[in-house]
């Protein structure tokens, strides 16, 4: 059986994921991507594969690391890898937003999967997986607790700022007015919705993917309280750049 | 990843030549007291100054070499300590910078010790105040006077009020002018320089309209090495002589068919300011991806066709009323939509300086705007003239390489989708 591969090597997370033919999942993998993109890339596909040969795979890598994967038969952004991954599950226009650990995306496509416009954030990392893990530390709260925590909220809290050292700042001042730990967890994922709806206007259909959307299913329900079209969350998240990357593989 | 895709000017060796003679001029001038010297904002009233005798110097210039040699690096920190902030433009910041630090890439380059010492300080507020301010910081340090045309932007009704009051601001700068200069000033004289100023423009416009074609004998990147002369020499013959042997080398490129970027697919506008310090990895990266940028708003902006000798006040007047960054959007969308049209550009390139407002024009919507208007896609690139800390290259190529994986794809009947 014919097998495509595609490598994300994200800021903070590789992904690799191992498809067939169909576009059916075989296997995948997530890691920390450190700071040896060779060997991480190769480490994670392998893994991906458990325990297959990678001979005779294409694989295209895709991510801020994609020039270091020197398997790989090409390198394409994220921006064409999410754009192809989340098409493969809503073909039909629709806004993909990727929340990653180190920058956001909104890629507006067609009718045809074509790119129309897309948006990356600007250098600071408010609103990304970043900011999350930032506040988690600040605040002593185990960062796995942080969407179940969030859904017991009662009292809306708002973090305005578009940088992580002012946003944190907001947080601290926050604590220092007696907020409750619950509010301030829920404060902290509108704030990261309302970083995303600064970026471009989202109308219609929302695909939501990245990290940030896998671990805390809590943002795609308050995007579902901000956008008026569908909010849809395919089924493996952050592994839509991967997924895409693999699929541009099999044109290879 | 370094690409050798792209083509190297002949022209290049005699053009570095002739930057040599402007500095070593101005340099021994400054040593010897031999000639006065005028420190001028780049579009602020050089060729009055020159009339009148002086040696003309552009702090912008001197900014821009601080920028591509990333020194602008080491300096602009030194200023915001001094107070002046990050926020604000970074040519200022690097240069007193700079100055405070008693540095200058002119010592590398061509074995000067110092920047050379006006005797007055010119200014234009045509592009923005911060040309003010400026020269407001050399005039104190330096105990000379600083006088200027205070220029009003975004004129569209009020035009006809602001050329004509530009006109008596310039007549006002004679008196004083002569009083430095020590001489009694010559209108022929002044006809003269403005002549040649004419000339130097009608010549460079020539280099940067040979882009038209495809493929372009020449990129972005290129003319904002090869504009230093239409800056800082303008009103000279010897700016006129360069751009004679550059417009020769285009036309014979342009005839033999001999591309910039070689296997030039895609043809980008380049709107904003230039990144300096990443002119090369920039130009390198369009080369790769087999784009080229073939048209700026930048490097047209030392273009003054309203210059006439026959009436050198008010055609100045007109002139430097005229450039782009001082017109209303609705006058800058038809100049790029212009260009757009006749360069047949493929994509806009919108850099979003973040020290310099006044030469970010996305910052309003133009840049929806247009690609609306003209249907094709824009990016826009974050950073800076000269401050790299505003600057993320992950991110600009990651961007870059996406719009051109965009524009292909748009291209390309038949995707295979899922």
């Amino acid at each position: 059986m014919k097998m495509y591969a595609g490598i994300d090597i994200g800021s903070c997370t590789t992904k690799s994921v191992v498809i067939d033919e169909q576009g059916n999942l075989l296997g995948s993998d997530v890691r920390r991507s450190g700071i040896d993109y060779k060997t991480v890339a190769r480490e994670s596909l392998s893994a991906a594969l458990q325990g297959k040969s990678m001979e005779g795979i294409t694989v295209v890598s895709t991510g801020y690391g994609r020039h270091n994967v020197s398997f790989a038969a090409h390198a394409k952004t994220e921006i064409a890898c999410h754009a192809r991954g989340a098409y493969f599950y809503v073909p039909h226009a629709v806004n993909v937003v990727d929340i990653g650990g180190q920058d956001n995306k909104v890629i507006q496509l067609n009718e045809k999967g074509q790119t129309v416009d897309f948006k990356m954030n600007r250098k600071c990392a408010a609103g990304t997986g970043t900011f999350i893990e930032e506040i988690a530390i600040k605040t002593a709260i185990p960062i796995d607790n942080l969407d179940e925590l969030a859904r017991k909220s009662q009292k809306q809290v708002k973090i305005g700022s578009y940088c992580t050292v002012f946003a944190s700042t907001e947080v601290l001042s926050l604590i220092r007015s007696g907020v409750q730990a619950e509010d301030l967890a829920r404060g902290v994922f509108e704030s990261v919705v309302a970083r995303v709806l600064e970026m471009i206007p989202l109308a219609d259909t929302v695909l939501l993917c990245g990290g940030v959307v896998a671990y805390f299913p809590i943002v795609a329900e308050i995007f579902r309280v901000h956008v008026k079209g569908e909010v849809i969350v395919p089924p493996h998240p952050q592994l839509t750049g991967a997924f895409g990357a693999a699929l541009f593989a099999r044109d290879v | 990843m370094e690409n050798k895709a792209h083509l190297e000017i002949t022209a290049a060796k005699q053009m570095k030549e002739l930057m040599k003679q402007h500095f070593m001029e101005l340099d021994e001038a400054s040593r010897t007291k031999s000639r006065k010297i005028a420190w001028c904002s780049s579009v602020g009233p050089a060729e009055l100054a020159m009339s009148l005798g002086f040696l003309v110097y552009y702090p912008e210039n001197h900014a821009a070499m601080l920028g591509s040699t990333r020194t602008a690096m080491d300096y602009i920190p030194v200023a915001n300590a001094h107070g002046y902030s990050p926020e604000i433009c970074s040519y200022l910041t690097s240069d007193i910078g700079a100055y405070l630090r008693h540095e200058t890439p002119l010592t590398k380059a061509y074995g000067i010790k110092e920047v050379p010492k006006p005797d007055v300080l010119l200014y234009n507020t045509n592009q923005c105040r911060d040309v003010y301010d400026w020269a407001r910081f050399y005039g104190r340090e330096f105990h000379v006077p600083v006088l200027g045309i205070n220029t009003p932007r975004s004129q569209n009704e009020s035009r006809e009020h602001v050329v004509f009051s530009v006109n008596n601001q310039l007549r006002d700068l004679v008196g004083p002018l002569e009083r430095i200069a020590r001489r009694r000033f010559d209108i022929d004289e002044f006809r003269e320089v403005l002549g040649r100023s004419r000339e130097c423009s009608r010549l460079w416009e020539a280099v940067l309209e040979t882009g038209a074609n495809k493929p372009s004998p020449l990129t972005f990147f290129d003319e904002c090495i090869h504009m230093g002369p239409a800056v800082v020499m303008r009103g000279r013959q010897e700016a006129n002589d360069y751009y004679q042997v550059l417009l020769a080398e285009m036309k014979q490129r342009v005839e033999n068919k001999v591309a910039a970027v070689e296997g030039e697919k895609l043809r980008f506008y380049w709107e904003g300011m230039p990144v300096w310090g990443k002119l090369r990895s920039l130009s390198e990266l369009f080369a790769r991806l087999k784009a080229s940028v073939v048209v700026s708003t930048y490097c047209n902006s030392w273009i003054f066709n309203a210059f006439d000798p026959a009436d050198p006040f008010a055609s100045m007047a007109e002139a430097y009323c005229s450039i782009f960054i001082g017109q209303d959007e609705v006058w800058k969308e038809n100049y790029i939509a212009d260009k757009v049209k006749r360069f047949a550009i493929d994509g806009i390139l919108f850099h979003d300086a973040r020290t310099c407002a006044s030469n970010s024009n996305n910052r309003y919507g133009m840049s929806q705007r247009l690609s609306q208007r003209l249907g094709i896609p824009h990016l826009v690139i974050n950073g800076d003239l000269n401050d790299l800390r505003c600057y993320s290259e992950e991110q600009t190529v990651t961007n870059v390489e996406a719009f051109v994986e965009q524009i292909e794809e748009s291209r390309s009947e038949n995707v295979r989708r899922n």
